[in-house]
């Protein structure tokens, strides 16, 4: 059994549920930094990290730029727009100008599926997959397991249901294997037009109406709609979607008892969840955000050769 | 005296005159003279004899691809025809059929004129050229079959392409049955298969890679053979990927339409597995399938329903395939790897014996097609392939006479190797011994 989570991060599925438990273990120690008035250790001193982002991001950018300074790292951010990649430059060489550069990480976002793999297999540095195309979004599924251990105390046994695209997310992707390996139960419920073919061959309960969901579910994770699937063909109308797979009050309320719900954002207001849900009292969205940070200096902290249990003394102060 | 060559002790294996034996094959000239147990004896002496001792070898007709992207005019950096040919001859092809995806298009008689004279300067394998169904396969109006016909070439195509409209199918296959000539489809309907860069499947889903669904190609592969039905022109079928599609043939056939098939060395060998870890060598188009696809395509080379086999050989620049996935272009080069991928998936594994695979390599193009080649009879064009069945050897792409390297069997070891190719009376190809 090895502990150490290897070179990269560029998914869910190629962890062990025993390297799942560590990073979510890691991260308990890193959660309090965040809560000090001095936000910062130093136990990422020295290291130099890029954030490579080549689809728009604020959340998932921004949280991995906290993880790195409050870790006391020195980071460069470069979006698509704006750099060579916008001159025609290819993903290869624009990892190669990196690594000439002697970084030590990059954490990598990119429209294309197995863009992260791409690079881990051509450069020595760390890579960090902050999404990829509609593969995984690792940091996500495992930001989103902390946050229901943190509720229900455990992840082996409960129901969650991923509602929505489950098609085109590399959120559901990342929340399907790490949930199945933590040994939870994982339903998925949307129009069957936004839905894999092969979808149960994962090991998931395929839900066809959200009010089956609601009633099956501890936690539903719901996924954002883009706005471009109906253009897609892959939907009627927003309104029809909200309409039937639209997580409302009303349709919460007839279940038997309290279900949490988190959503990766952005969220569609009044689309895929309506405002009195998403700002209800069961609603734990900005206790993901918060854990994101924590979930990302953990994976930091690990890939840079921290050991786990030292992650306390260095929130107290030490380096790697 | 013309130059003459004998091939003395092989096994010679001539499925068009079922001819499976121990032999010598004497050529003169650029004809196959005679094929015998004594013929080397009556030979010995000849003026100018060379002799290839082919103990343990097998001699076969030379073998011919009906569907290869030789890539000139428009990107010679990725391959020439000369640069196609040699690889060809290399591969134990005696003679290929050029794709006209090229650019600009070959859809008129001066460009398949041009195919056919660079293939004549190359002196390797034959080449001959394929004319494109529409014009600029664009798949609006039907290119001029008849002046292409009269140039050079010997069927139409829009491959890398499909023919979207049924009417311009029909029109295609009405039309050129006044030349004798097959329609080559790439089966794919364009809706389904749209962005789609694997098969569809739990492996697509895994990687988040768009899928193209079977129906894709077999929407298409039925649609044809209605056609076909409807107009009694010749359809062939491109690169078939599925056991649906085989059940499609396989009902057309009975039904005696005139349909033919041809499946490619790598269907017939990998499967969509081959896509994890996002391995661009492993994306073409159709995509590798499911083991059961491949089972069912092996099954149909076996019983005949698939006519065929032959390479989609389709080269392609280093840097074009160093990239994402999806924006990876499709094909692999497969002229140099067809032989011992067939071996090694169908002979070695008894799923068909060596007449069989010869049958499919070279009778079979040869007749489907309407070629010269794929015998051995005395007086015919000495075409002909000497190759090792046993022969272990493994893929190195830096040594292919391609300009392609995109290969997915790059290190494996694969079983069957070409040892001479005789093109015409004279040695297209000798392997460093």
């Amino acid at each position: 059994m090895t502990q150490s989570l290897g070179k990269d991060l560029l998914g869910l599925e190629p962890l062990s549920g025993e390297q799942i438990r560590l990073i979510l273990d890691t991260a308990e120690p890193f959660k309090e930094i965040s809560e000090r008035t001095i936000k910062k250790v130093p136990t990422l001193r020295g290291a130099t990290i890029v954030n490579l982002f080549f689809e728009a991001s604020t959340r998932t950018r921004v949280s991995f730029e906290f993880a790195e300074k409050r870790l006391s790292a020195d980071t460069v951010n470069v979006a698509a727009s704006g750099s060579s990649v916008s001159k025609g430059e290819t993903l290869v060489d624009t990892a190669r100008n990196l690594e000439a550069m002697r970084i030590d990480m990059v954490v990598i976002r990119h429209g294309a599926s197995g863009a992260a793999r791409f690079l881990a297999d051509r450069i020595e540095s760390n890579v960090i997959n902050a999404g990829d195309g509609t593969h995984e979004h690792p940091t996500q599924g495992l930001l989103d397991l902390l946050t229901l251990r943190d509720h229900f105390k455990r992840l082996d046994g409960i129901k969650v249901c991923i509602v929505g695209d489950v098609l085109h997310s590399r959120v559901a992707r990342s929340n399907i294997w790490g949930l199945t390996k933590m040994g939870a139960q994982v339903g998925i419920c949307g129009p069957r037009s936004l839905l894999p073919n092969s979808i149960d061959e994962l090991g998931v309960t395929v839900f066809n109406r959200v009010e089956e969901a609601i009633e099956w579910a501890d936690a539903l994770n719901i996924l954002r709609l883009q706005l471009e699937r109906m253009q897609g063909g892959y939907i009627p109308s927003l309104r029809e979607y909200n309409r039937v797979f639209g997580v409302s009050r009303e349709r919460l309320d007839r279940a038997k008892r309290d279900i949490l719900i988190i959503h990766p954002g952005p969220m569609n207001r009044g689309v895929e969840i309506d405002s009195d849900v998403a700002d209800g009292p069961f609603s734990v969205i900005l206790d993901q955000v918060t854990n994101g940070v924590a979930i990302r200096m953990a994976v930091l902290y690990l890939l840079s050769g921290g050991k786990p249990e030292l992650a306390e003394a260095a929130k107290r102060g030490g380096g790697v | 005296m013309p130059r003459s060559i004998l091939l003395r002790g092989g096994r010679v294996i001539d499925p068009s005159q079922s001819h499976d034996a121990t032999a010598d094959v004497l050529i003169v000239g650029d004809k196959i003279e005679a094929i015998g147990p004594r013929v080397g004896n009556d030979a010995a002496g000849r003026d100018g004899l060379e002799t290839f001792d082919c103990t343990g070898l097998v001699v076969s007709p030379g073998f011919v691809d009906v569907h290869c992207h030789l890539r000139e005019p428009g990107r010679e950096e990725v391959e020439t025809i000369a640069t196609g040919a040699r690889a060809a001859a290399a591969g134990g092809f005696t003679a290929v059929c050029a794709m006209p995806n090229t650019d600009p298009v070959t859809d008129n008689q001066a460009a398949v004129g041009f195919v056919l004279r660079q293939g004549t300067l190359a002196d390797a394998a034959r080449v001959y050229p394929i004319g494109a169904i529409s014009v600029g396969q664009r798949g609006e109006s039907l290119a001029e079959f008849g002046e292409m016909v009269s140039a050079g070439a010997v069927a139409v195509s829009d491959d890398g392409k499909p023919v979207v409209s049924a009417h311009l199918m029909r029109t295609a296959l009405e039309y050129a049955r006044t030349f004798g000539i097959p329609v080559a489809d790439h089966c794919e309907e364009p809706t389904l298969a749209h962005g789609g860069a694997m098969n569809e499947g739990l492996v697509s889903t895994r990687l988040g890679l768009k899928g193209i669904p079977s129906e894709a190609e077999e929407i298409m592969a039925i649609r044809d053979i209605l056609l076909a039905r409807r107009t009694g022109g010749h359809i062939h079928l491109c690169h078939m990927s599925t056991r649906g599609s085989v059940e499609l043939i396989r009902w057309g056939k009975d039904r005696h339409i005139n349909v033919t098939a041809e499946v490619c060395p790598h269907h017939i060998s990998l499967t969509e597995d081959a896509v994890d870890g996002y391995d661009t060598n492993a994306k073409m188009n159709p995509p590798l399938r499911t083991a059961d696809d491949v089972a069912a395509l092996q099954e149909a080379v076996r019983d005949g329903t698939i006519d065929l086999i032959a390479t989609d050989h389709a080269p392609h620049h280093y840097d074009e395939k160093e990239r994402e996935f999806a924006h990876a272009p499709n094909g692999i080069v497969g002229l140099e790897t067809a032989l011992a991928v067939n071996i090694t998936w169908l002979v070695a594994s008894d799923i068909i014996d060596l007449p069989t695979l010869i049958d499919r390599m070279s009778c079979a193009p040869a007749r489907v097609f309407k070629l010269p080649g794929g015998s051995l009879n005395r007086g015919v064009s000495a075409d002909v392939t000497v190759f090792d069945a046993g022969a272990k050897w493994i893929v190195d792409p830096k040594r292919f006479k391609s300009k392609g390297r995109n290969t997915p069997y790059a290190g494996q070891t694969l079983q069957g190797r070409t040892r001479v190719t005789i093109v015409g009376g004279r040695v297209a190809y000798r392997a460093d011994a």
